[in-house]
């Protein structure tokens, strides 16, 4: 009997981000004759491309476009780079913006699309801000150009608290209670898997170095379009926040998505195949 | 049936879970929930109530309380919560809710807590 395989294909990348050597994995699919339009995913805060595994096997979305998802540095099967046990990992806009920007670069893709959500949402706003002419399209899901915190991170890495298990837990919340439970559990399972302290990490640039209040209004929508999406049950990029910092943004595209939390591609992937594909043909257009 | 009624069926809500007691088999301490004016003591001991009262207890030494609104409370417990009540850190966020004391407990063993305070979501006639 023939084996049965998930249609997407992982390898790994060696590239330079910022003059420093990292080996970054990734998982792609696309139209089977070659080609389509390149969509890069980039997962949230402490997670990895996984959450991006319906996208990649959805037909309807792989026949047009060649959908690319890659595990930042320090996530999922992405080692860190040489030297990081003498180091404490913090993301930065700068540092994230180049890892991006490095990976389109080093794939050779033609002005990609690329959709981020969550800390990968925020720097698709700073995409637009900063590079905007290099993308064919941007798609921030569950971004603003800031949030109130809700809790202390000084709780995700420390010696008497389970890491992976705090973090699941924390995050658990923002999850729509209608979504399945096997979906909800997978999308905790990735959050239990994280490095120590890389959450943490992940959040320094949400948190505190990642604040485009006042920026966002020099985003050109006539150089990049771009597209917001937020789920109702997500309480930590709420959906005023969305609409407030859409309100900034001429031409901007916002969407609030029923019945979806922060993690709408894995919590609950029909229902948010729901609210991207109109996004997505429109795209492809 | 007020949100203090409701919560004080969680002995037998929780007698009735064993896979939430096999999760917090690791967990003894002693908490306080107020749901409104109402203050609980809760004694746990490897997952379990080993003892439960309602009422004001002076003196009564706990390691961490959690505090909320009837209203919080009365949302949190929908069967389906609307967006804004559905998990304890979102009620906190809107200041519907706090936590006091030593959170470590609590932080060790979130997930635990977080379903145990749901567990009155579970009863019929609050639907």
């Amino acid at each position: 009997m023939a084996p049965t395989l998930d249609p997407m294909v992982g390898r790994y990348l060696r590239l330079e981000i910022d003059g420093i050597a990292h080996r970054l994995y990734f998982e792609e699919a696309g139209p089977e004759t070659g080609g389509g339009i390149p969509l890069v995913c980039l997962h949230t805060a402490g997670a990895d491309s996984r959450q991006f595994r319906h996208l990649l096997a959805d037909p309807e979305i792989t026949g047009r476009f060649r959908v690319l998802a890659f595990d930042m540095p320090w996530h999922g099967k992405s080692t860190p780079p040489d030297g990081w046990e003498r180091e404490e990992y913090r993301l930065t806009t700068a540092s994230y913006t180049a890892a991006v920007r490095a990976f389109c670069h080093s794939m050779g893709l033609d002005r990609p699309v690329v959709m981020g959500c969550s800390i990968g949402g925020r720097i698709v706003l700073n995409l637009a801000i900063a590079h905007a002419a290099e993308f064919r399209a941007l798609i921030a899901l569950e971004a603003a150009d800031f949030q109130q915190p809700w809790y202390d991170t000084a709780w995700l890495h420390r010696p008497d608290v389970h890491g992976g298990e705090v973090c699941a837990a924390l995050i658990s919340g923002l999850i729509a209670p209608q979504s399945p439970p096997v979906s909800r559990h997978e999308t905790l399972w990735m959050y239990m898997q994280g490095g120590p302290g890389v959450f943490k990490g992940d959040l320094y640039f949400y948190r505190v170095d990642g604040d485009l209040r006042e920026k966002v209004k020099t985003i050109d929508t006539r150089v990049c379009p771009l597209y917001l999406l937020t789920g109702e049950y997500d309480f930590s990029c709420t959906t005023e926040d969305t609409l407030r910092t859409a309100a900034q943004i001429p031409g901007v595209e916002v969407q609030i998505m029923k019945e979806l939390g922060h993690f709408p591609m894995s919590e609950n992937p029909a229902k948010f195949r729901e609210y991207i594909l109109p996004v997505l043909n429109r795209i492809a257009r | 049936m007020s949100p203090a009624d409701r919560f004080a069926r969680l002995p037998d809500l929780l007698a009735a879970d064993s896979d939430l007691r096999r999760r917090g088999r690791w967990l003894d301490t002693d908490l306080r929930i107020d749901i409104g004016a109402e203050p609980f003591y809760l004694t746990l001991r490897e997952g379990a109530l080993a003892d439960f009262a309602r009422g004001l207890h002076l003196l009564r030494s706990v390691a961490f309380s959690v505090s909320g609104t009837d209203e919080a409370w009365q949302r949190h417990w929908q069967q389906v919560p609307e967006p804004g009540w559905h998990d304890l850190f979102a009620l906190t966020k809107r200041g519907a809710a706090s936590f006091d004391g030593d959170l470590r407990p609590l932080l060790q063993n979130l997930q635990y807590f977080k379903d145990l305070l749901a567990l009155p979501r579970r009863l019929p006639e609050m639907n």
